[in-house]
């Protein structure tokens, strides 16, 4: 087992890889009351052409189906892991993003024998056609609810503009269409492909004791005859780096109107160190930017074309990425053209000066000091940089070595008209 | 030792509320101001924290006080409105770096005290009232806030529930006060409801983290002074007698019904059966494990979320669901049944002792946060009892089956708002 300082935070971290190929990390943090663990596989919405285990060619599965295998994980022959945890005093949940599907619980008691269920449950699958059946009525309903909700059409509506072929373009739930086509031979398909540990981290934080946590972990782990794998192979279709729809205007029920301007990124395929400084000088070159203190925020905010909805953010994996800016607004179109126009400006380094970056620094280190009292941040983002290659508590010393000549660089790198898109909700006529 | 320690003080005109803790890398100040909810001064008080908040007289743009406060290493201030029973409560929340994990040894609490000293109490100030721009871009504001409820079908369903149970009572107000009322608000009587305010208010300051609390006392005390006061105290609650359900079906053009459903519990927090009333939302609906989920979802097929929710100080609870329009009927049936169910006592031992240990679980887990901590304090101060959260977990457990069946057949279905699709009911 590795132990890591983090010395200025006063953090340490414990790490450990095992046979089977699981990474395990372990952070103690004394006075919480809760131990909170991600169990979480290197899979998610995106992966949908792949070389299924044992087998010699790819095969393309149908939307939404990591979220549905998500949602039948919980279920088992003898019922239904979530009474299985509340009645350990815990509560468990999960999640599916573009490229992760995450199991998770957090409990103030009986944290062994939780962690315990979270690891079997995860590793023995139970699918049968009736439950999977049953469940296409749950989803579907989770699907219509989203598709009632203009932030959610919006933001999905930007990314579908962005990308013409990469996946990150199909709904993490699917269609109501995609997910009638799903069988339980599928999700076992599914499953030994992705969820094997070598493609797996768990995560834990919490007032527990290190040693006993890891033992413990592994003697789970060797019980279970798992055999090798080798590598997962995926496959994605080229993506031009132009956008694939400049423009899309939905209408509905509302009564205010919406409007997000995206950036899409270039073809990346950064990892590590490198992935970690574009993202961070991207997000310093945002707070430059369109942060409350900025000049641009003040200048639309005093002419009433935003409000406190107004956000921006910059998304990041292997194989895409996005900025996306903008929220509820009186004045849809008149937003659009004034963030552009700022950001063009911006491209030719105009408004970022050392002054703004020295703050905008400063408020990234407040931030992430933050953001690391919260267990479920530090399990969730660690994981995600883990699987980038990065390391979550690098954020602090890449922030303090990060220039204005590299802001300058990535904004006149990153901001290119040709891609960028806009996604407007509109009350409907 | 106590999972939970609150230092409170007196002090000029309000209760300064200490919690000394070295989980966090930050430190967290809360200033609570608290008054009865009216219809007069609803709308005043939901625009009165955004105007202090955007300058002050030190910092007379927003760019400037937020400029300040990037530097002081991203120090972050909100403000919200709540509502609790029948008062309408604002707050401030700043959280600050705590310097020990700086190199920069600036002492940021200190400064973020004075900061809010600063927003509260020397306003930018224009001819002796506020400054009419931020008042007027404020006012714009606040009308798209309290528009936006209605593009938020959730948000919406449950703002309509309430509006259709509690009539003409205090309680059906929006805590973001009445879009009509917006634009007779000046700056002029906004700074004249301000003075009010800090004059009638019941105040409360909270300082949760690793701080020294000698010394917090001695500069809140040099910060903040006010006239002493006698806060308002209203009766929340009132035993209505209710002769039928109240049915309430509206049409919107949307793809999914929201089914939202408001009970009076007739017990409000501080009683002696309030938690016995906890556990029985729990084995209810509040949870995964509960009814309402096990059979309106993962039996039944018919929704993605089914639950139900208390307001601790109005005594109401509120199930809501998003299901098919034409599953209606059958979801009513559904809900009304299990409330049936649970009125017989027709629920097991291991439900009632699985509710308890996750609200057991969920309220430790609420003080691993330090708004968690403020929320679950302010309990008291809205209903003045003082029950400690150790009392809390203690008199929990002890809550037995024929309790809940007690407080189970107190509980009343008031009404059931339906938002469905165009032309649905024709159908």
């Amino acid at each position: 087992m590795k132990k890591i300082a983090f010395d200025q935070l006063q953090e340490e971290l414990y790490y450990e890889k095992l046979n089977n190929g699981l990474d395990v990390y372990i952070l103690p943090k004394k006075g919480f009351n809760k131990t909170f663990a991600t169990f979480t596989t290197k899979y998610g919405s995106i992966d949908n052409q792949f070389v299924p285990k044992g087998e010699a060619e790819f095969t393309k599965v149908p939307d939404g189906i990591a979220h549905f295998l998500e949602h039948k994980l919980f279920e088992k022959e003898d019922g239904d892991v979530f009474q299985q945890f509340s009645k350990q005093g815990a509560s468990a949940n999960a999640f599916t993003s573009f490229t992760r599907t995450a199991y998770l619980f957090s409990s103030t008691s009986n944290f062994e024998r939780n962690l315990e269920t979270l690891m079997d449950f995860v590793q023995e699958p139970y699918f049968s056609e009736k439950t999977v059946e049953k469940e296409k009525g749950i989803i579907g309903q989770e699907i219509t609810m989203y598709d009632d909700n203009a932030d959610w059409r919006l933001y999905f509506g930007l990314i579908q503009n962005m990308y013409k072929n990469h996946p990150v373009k199909i709904d993490i739930a699917g269609t109501i269409d995609s997910i009638a086509k799903i069988t339980k031979d599928m999700l076992y398909q599914c499953y030994y492909t992705f969820y094997h540990p070598s493609n797996m981290l768990l995560f834990v934080v919490g007032p527990v004791d290190v040693e006993n946590t890891m033992k413990f972990i592994k003697e789970n782990q060797d019980k279970k005859a798992i055999e090798q794998q080798p590598e997962i192979k995926r496959e994605f279709e080229d993506e031009p780096n132009e956008v694939a729809e400049k423009k899309k205007v939905l209408e509905m029920n509302v009564q205010t109107s919406k409007c997000l301007v995206g950036i899409k990124a270039l073809n990346q395929q950064l990892n590590g160190e490198e992935m970690l400084k574009n993202e961070l000088a991207i997000n310093l070159l945002l707070d430059l930017l369109f942060g409350k203190s900025s000049d641009n925020y003040q200048k639309l905010y005093s002419e009433g074309l935003i409000d406190e909805t107004f956000s921006y953010d910059f998304t990041s994996e292997q194989g895409f990425g996005f900025a996306m800016l903008g929220g509820d607004t009186g004045e849809p179109n008149r937003l659009e053209e004034t963030l552009e126009k700022m950001l063009k400006d911006a491209a030719t380094g105009s408004g970022i000066t050392e002054e703004g970056l020295v703050k905008a620094k400063k408020k990234r280190i407040g931030a992430f000091l933050r953001s690391v009292n919260s267990p479920e941040y530090i399990a969730n983002q660690f994981t995600r940089y883990a699987f980038n290659e990065m390391n979550l508590f690098d954020v602090v010393p890449t922030l303090e070595k990060i220039t204005l000549e590299d802001v300058k660089k990535i904004a006149s790198d990153f901001i290119s008209e040709e891609r960028f898109t806009v996604c407007q909700v509109v009350p409907k006529k | 030792m106590p999972v939970l320690t609150e230092s409170v003080k007196e002090m000029k005109g309000y209760k300064l509320h200490l919690v000394k803790t070295e989980k966090y890398k930050t430190n967290t100040i809360v200033w609570k101001m608290k008054a009865p909810l009216t219809k007069e001064d609803v709308t005043l008080r939901a625009l009165l924290p955004h105007v202090l908040q955007s300058s002050s007289s030190k910092y007379p743009t927003t760019t400037e006080l937020r400029s300040y406060l990037d530097g002081l290493y991203g120090t972050t201030l909100y403000v919200d409105l709540a509502k609790k029973g029948e008062y309408q409560i604002m707050s401030f929340s700043i959280e600050v770096a705590n310097e020990k994990f700086l190199s920069d040894p600036t002492p940021l609490l200190e400064k973020a005290m004075e900061f809010l000293a600063e927003i509260l109490l020397n306003p930018n100030i224009q001819n002796n009232n506020f400054q009419t721009e931020t008042v007027e871009k404020e006012k714009k504001t606040l009308k798209q806030r309290i528009q936006s409820v209605f593009d938020d079908k959730m948000r919406y369903s449950n703002l309509r529930l309430v509006e259709e149970m509690f009539g003409m009572e205090p309680y059906s107000l929006h805590v973001n006060g009445k879009m009509e009322d917006v634009d007779s608000i000046t700056s002029e009587n906004l700074y004249q409801f301000y003075q009010r305010a800090l004059k009638e208010d019941e105040l409360d300051l909270y300082v949760i983290g690793d701080v020294d609390e000698n010394k917090v006392e001695q500069i809140a005390g040099k910060l903040f002074q006010f006239e002493q006061r006698t806060p308002k105290v209203i009766s929340n609650y009132e035993k209505k007698n209710i002769q039928t359900v109240h049915v309430v079906k509206e049409e919107q053009d949307i793809k999914q019904g929201k089914l939202n459903i408001g009970y009076r519990t007739n017990v409000v927090y501080g009683d002696s059966d309030y938690f016995a009333l906890q556990i029985f939302n729990g084995i209810f609906g509040g949870f995964s494990h509960s009814k309402l989920f096990i059979n309106v979802r993962e039996k039944a097929s018919l929704a993605y979320y089914a639950a139900s929710r208390m307001e601790s100080h109005k005594g109401i609870m509120m199930v809501m669901s998003g299901i098919d329009f034409n599953h209606y009927d059958q979801a009513v049936g559904i809900i009304k049944e299990q409330m049936e169910a649970m009125k017989k006592g027709d629920f097991t031992d291991e439900e009632l002792e699985q509710t308890k240990a996750v609200i057991d679980n969920q309220l430790l887990e609420t003080i691993d946060t330090s708004r968690g901590i403020v929320e679950v304090l302010y309990h008291n101060v809205v209903s003045h009892v003082n029950i400690s959260l150790d009392q809390w977990l203690g008199d929990m457990k002890k809550v037995t089956k024929e309790d809940i069946v007690a407080v189970a057949n107190k509980i009343e279905m008031d009404t059931i708002y339906f938002l469905t699709g165009m032309g649905v009911e024709q159908k």
